[in-house]
């Protein structure tokens, strides 16, 4: 990135300014994520105090929580998930826009944690593909402030031109396991990725 | 009068036995083809105005297999009464008692989810806690810890959520 002023004067007064696509999509992601809390139990709490004034996520732009997913784009499963609330959840993942991250907040939610048991969800992974597992019973605001700046430093290393081109990649489901192994390399949309990419060969596709 | 001298004398006419508990409470067993009769006694003349809960317990591999627990308490009184009606594994069965305690529906209802056991005249007798088609009763003695196919039915609502819209993660499964 650089910004130059050019030498004679005359182009413009204003001068012009110099980044890569990526580079500047990225930054505008990994600063203005907005969480959709999906409080479940007791992490929940946790959550709460983390968008609070004491540990106020709003120092990395995720302050913005909002209750209708259609609006967010980071999931935060901070609880124990059932198999019976696992239906709802799906759901509302589906609803959210691409592109979305998901964290896993809480052993619960990680791997079913001390609930192996017939009712609950024994990992998230289960049902949606996870970006970032933390640990902890309930984790710590830190924890989960710790697992944001990671999420951050993910989305850097997302390539969005590129994959804008040549298809995106969603998340990779493994049906022996049933579970998600891979979340999405997040470029567009994967719902209606037909609709929106570019013909990627000659020939193929619409003109 | 003691709170067992009020039961017995309620209970004139209905064969009943009275247990020990260890912990002193007052607990007696009944048959269970007379449990509407004897619960209505209790209700109405020996006070148990409310009741606690509607429980059972699973003794597998005895027989008789599950024993319906029922626990009242006298508002007048501020006295408790514990009832037990033993009834067999198979086809488990026991007549409800919703028109003496409508409150009693969701306690119904909740043993029903977990033993199976079939509450006859219970308007609205299916499952509270567990999921809707689910085939098995977590709380007998034969169900693992962990389940069985606990997964099923979300990924059949998953399969038909796909099939709806194929668009949405095709590349998934």
């Amino acid at each position: 990135m650089g910004s130059l002023k050019p030498a004679d004067g005359h182009a413009s007064e204003t001068g012009f300014f110099v980044t890569q696509v990526d580079w500047v999509v990225n930054w505008g992601r990994k600063n203005s994520l907005w969480p959709m809390p999906l409080g479940l139990s007791c992490c929940g709490i946790e959550l709460m105090a983390m968008i609070g004034p004491k540990f106020d996520i709003a120092r990395f732009g995720a302050e913005a929580a909002r209750f209708s997913p259609r609006q967010c784009d980071l999931m935060v499963v901070a609880g124990t998930l059932t198999w019976k609330m696992a239906e709802a959840a799906r759901l509302i993942y589906d609803q959210m826009p691409d592109p979305k991250w998901v964290i896993a907040m809480g052993v619960c939610s990680s791997s079913g944690g001390m609930y192996d048991s017939y009712s609950v969800v024994q990992g998230v992974d289960m049902i949606l593909p996870v970006d970032l597992y933390v640990p902890g019973c309930p984790p710590r605001p830190d924890a989960v402030i710790d697992a944001i700046l990671k999420l951050q430093k993910k989305i850097e290393r997302e390539k969005p031109f590129q994959l804008l081109l040549e298809g995106d990649v969603v998340g990779e489901y493994d049906s022996g396991t049933k579970r998600f192994l891979r979340a999405p390399n997040h470029s567009v949309p994967t719902t209606r990725s037909h609709e929106v990419l570019p013909p990627t060969k000659p020939g193929g596709g619409h003109t | 009068m003691s709170t067992q001298e009020r039961v017995v004398a309620a209970l004139a006419g209905i064969q009943h036995s009275l247990q020990q508990p260890r912990d002193g409470g007052l607990s007696i067993e009944i048959e269970a083809s007379v449990v509407p009769q004897a619960l209505a006694a209790l209700r109405d003349r020996a006070a148990f105005d409310t009741n606690v809960f509607v429980t059972a317990i699973d003794r597998f591999p005895a027989e008789p297999r599950f024993t319906v627990c029922y626990a009242f308490l006298s508002t007048t009184h501020n006295d408790r009464v514990r009832v037990q009606a033993r009834i067999p594994g198979e086809k488990p069965h026991i007549a409800t008692i919703t028109h003496l305690w409508p409150g009693t529906a969701y306690s119904e209802r909740e043993c029903f989810d977990m033993f199976g056991i079939v509450f006859d005249g219970h308007t609205g007798l299916k499952r509270l806690l567990m999921p809707q088609g689910y085939d098995h009763f977590p709380l007998r003695k034969e169900f693992p810890h962990q389940g069985i196919e606990p997964d099923r039915l979300y990924r059949e609502w998953d399969q038909r959520r796909r099939e709806r819209s194929p668009l949405r993660s095709e590349s998934e499964a």
